[in-house]
């Protein structure tokens, strides 16, 4: 931090970080910082009509623009996280899990839904970020487990949005399992033949990215979203070298094959649609 | 011998260093040598039984980074010393952090993979600490293909500090790597039985992983993120990484009380290093009597009860 940066009062400091899209009429675009109206914005699916920069989307608005209309229907929103370990750092886990409830709504990081895709049938789950940086624990485990199984047995074709830092150390090895659980039942859902697609939002690392992530039949990204195995931060450590420009972002991914297509939010439902429509032997979606 | 003693065993190196001094003197002195050695060994292996009867998490895991501690190829060696190493991915390289080959156990072929450290600086660089890239676990995934193949049962021995967080195994793919071996072996249709034997470093571990069975040596961890990431990540230092071994229950016992490991291998007084043959000699019968009880499974019933077993992993409440 350089002495400036110290005078200044800490909330002008802390605007440039990304988060989800923040409460207010006038909403600036953390990218290019054109001031842009909430509603215009909305009608956007929050992508800045200036730079088309990808905000970052809470888990229910992201199903919410991805369904058709009002016909998504829930599956297992009751789950709610445990504390086998009694973790406890600077702050209870316990005490963590209440405060991101408290400010995502959410019971745990990730919400899945039944409805319909252009009149297809589908499953869909995304994960929130803002709870807890969308680690996955047990619940996102087990409620992306249920969603998959529920998909296989209703040969409805399932698509999942991740956004998450990875497993949730706070739950240690149960976490580290749930890569091993979401990545069995993908794998059920592969013999079934049932396709998977995977969007990779912004952030996806670690152990989301390390299972669930990159095992779509399809795997999809958002414009030069942030997706990789190791965070940038331990790879410079382990380095100790500058990392390229547009390093691990999803031009570099599709660059060294990783994934099959960068989708533009707004094109997402169409392209996935059309593709789910070839997948399933579907007539063709109407545009 | 120079066992290299960990910091919380420095009341057993004193003493050992007595006993070596006096085997140093010889039996030209009056007093009876061998008397005194004999009863301060027995001194030392008391106080050895005492320290180690109740480590802590984090000295657990010193033991299991111990730089003597036998390493997959050491294992090998003594539990089947007909191994034959096969190497390279078919796409890539050969990743010297990854060993897989055929060898045998009770007389029957098993497929061997596992992650192998290296001894000196030179192999430890070469082994690059026993960090896999894509390389690596895509050589894993070929040759546990193959065992699948020809119907032969696979055990993997894991001994990682995490997958290699580097710019090229970026590149090449770690997340997808990983992740192909985690969906794979899933479905993989033989028995498959893991032993974490050192370090069970998160993702990088459970990439070879995903098994049957999990056995755990007594001095070994396997945790989500080593407890110096946790703690620079939860504690904001990494001098907290004591706590934070601690609160993730990373040893063998607390993760058994977990229900997530199936069974904990007894280790010699002092930790593997102290008696290699006779830590081979526990992972062998193990691992044969592991691989009697699913030899006489079908496969369907193999791949039913690995499904269940991956979906039951997790603890959540449900109102």
């Amino acid at each position: 931090m350089t002495w400036f940066e110290k005078l200044m009062p800490s909330r002008i400091t802390t605007e440039r970080k990304s988060r989800s899209v923040p409460e207010g009429i006038w909403i600036k675009c953390p990218e290019c910082g054109a001031q842009l109206y909430r509603a215009e914005l909305e009608r956007n699916l929050f992508v800045c009509p200036k730079c088309d920069h990808h905000m970052r989307l809470s888990a229910r608005s992201r199903l919410e623009v991805f369904l058709d209309q009002d016909s998504g229907r829930e599956i297992a929103e009751r789950l709610a996280p445990q504390d086998p370990l009694k973790f406890k750092d600077s702050k209870r886990y316990r005490d963590r899990v209440t405060q991101a409830q408290k400010e995502t709504g959410e019971n745990d990081a990730l919400v899945a839904m039944t409805g319909l895709l252009k009149g297809q049938p589908v499953v869909a789950s995304a994960f929130e970020f803002r709870f807890m940086g969308g680690s996955m624990g047990s619940v996102v485990g087990e409620k992306f487990a249920r969603a998959a199984a529920y998909s296989r047995d209703n040969r409805m074709p399932l698509v999942n949005f991740s956004a998450s830092g990875g497993a949730r150390m706070q739950e240690a090895l149960f976490s580290l399992l749930q890569m091993a659980k979401t990545s069995a039942v993908l794998a059920t859902l592969s013999e079934a033949r049932v396709p998977f697609v995977s969007v990779l939002t912004d952030p996806t690392t670690g152990g989301v990215s390390a299972s669930l992530g990159m095992l779509g039949d399809v795997n999809i990204a958002e414009p030069k979203a942030l997706i990789g195995f190791a965070g940038p931060r331990v790879i410079q450590q382990t380095v100790r070298e500058t990392l390229p420009e547009g390093f691990q972002r999803s031009e570099f991914l599709l660059e060294h094959g990783a994934i099959d297509m960068i989708v533009d939010r707004r094109r997402m439902r169409d392209e996935i649609a059309a593709l789910l429509a070839k997948l399933m032997k579907r007539p063709a979606p109407d545009a | 011998m120079d066992l290299k003693f960990l910091d919380f065993e420095q009341p057993i190196a004193e003493l050992e260093a007595k006993i070596d001094e006096l085997r140093f003197v010889g039996d030209d002195s009056e007093i009876n040598i061998s008397d005194e050695i004999k009863r301060l060994k027995a001194k030392s292996e008391e106080l050895t039984r005492s320290i180690f009867s109740s480590l802590t998490a984090w000295q657990v895991a010193q033991l299991a980074r111990h730089p003597l501690r036998p390493y997959t190829l050491d294992y090998l060696e003594a539990i089947s010393p007909d191994f034959q190493e096969l190497h390279g991915d078919r796409m890539y390289a050969d990743d010297p952090a990854i060993v897989g080959g055929i060898g045998r156990i009770d007389g029957r072929p098993v497929m061997f993979v596992g992650q192998q450290k290296g001894r000196d600086t030179k192999s430890r660089v070469r082994r690059n600490y026993g960090m896999p890239r894509p390389e690596g676990y895509r050589k894993a995934l070929r040759l546990m293909q193959m065992a699948e193949r020809f119907r032969i049962p696979i055990v993997t021995l894991i001994d990682t500090p995490g997958a290699y967080p580097g710019l090229d195994a970026e590149e090449r793919g770690q997340s997808e790597a990983i992740a192909r071996n985690l969906f794979e072996m899933a479905r993989l249709r033989t028995p498959i039985v893991s032993v974490v034997i050192g370090e069970g470093g998160s993702g990088g571990a459970l990439a070879i992983g995903v098994a049957d069975r999990l056995l755990m040596l007594e001095y070994s961890v396997y945790s989500v993120i080593s407890p110096e990431g946790c703690a620079s990540i939860l504690w904001k230092s990494v001098e907290k990484a004591e706590l934070a071994a601690e609160a993730m229950g990373i040893t063998a016992g607390r993760l058994q009380e977990l229900g997530l490991v199936d069974e904990l291998l007894k280790e010699p007084l002092g930790g593997a290093h102290r008696d290699p043959r006779a830590a081979a000699e526990t992972l062998q019968s193990a691992l044969q009597l592991s691989l009697r009880d699913f030899e006489v499974l079908d496969v369907a019933e193999l791949l039913r009860r690995r499904q269940a077993r991956l979906l039951s992993f997790g603890r959540f409440r449900e109102s």
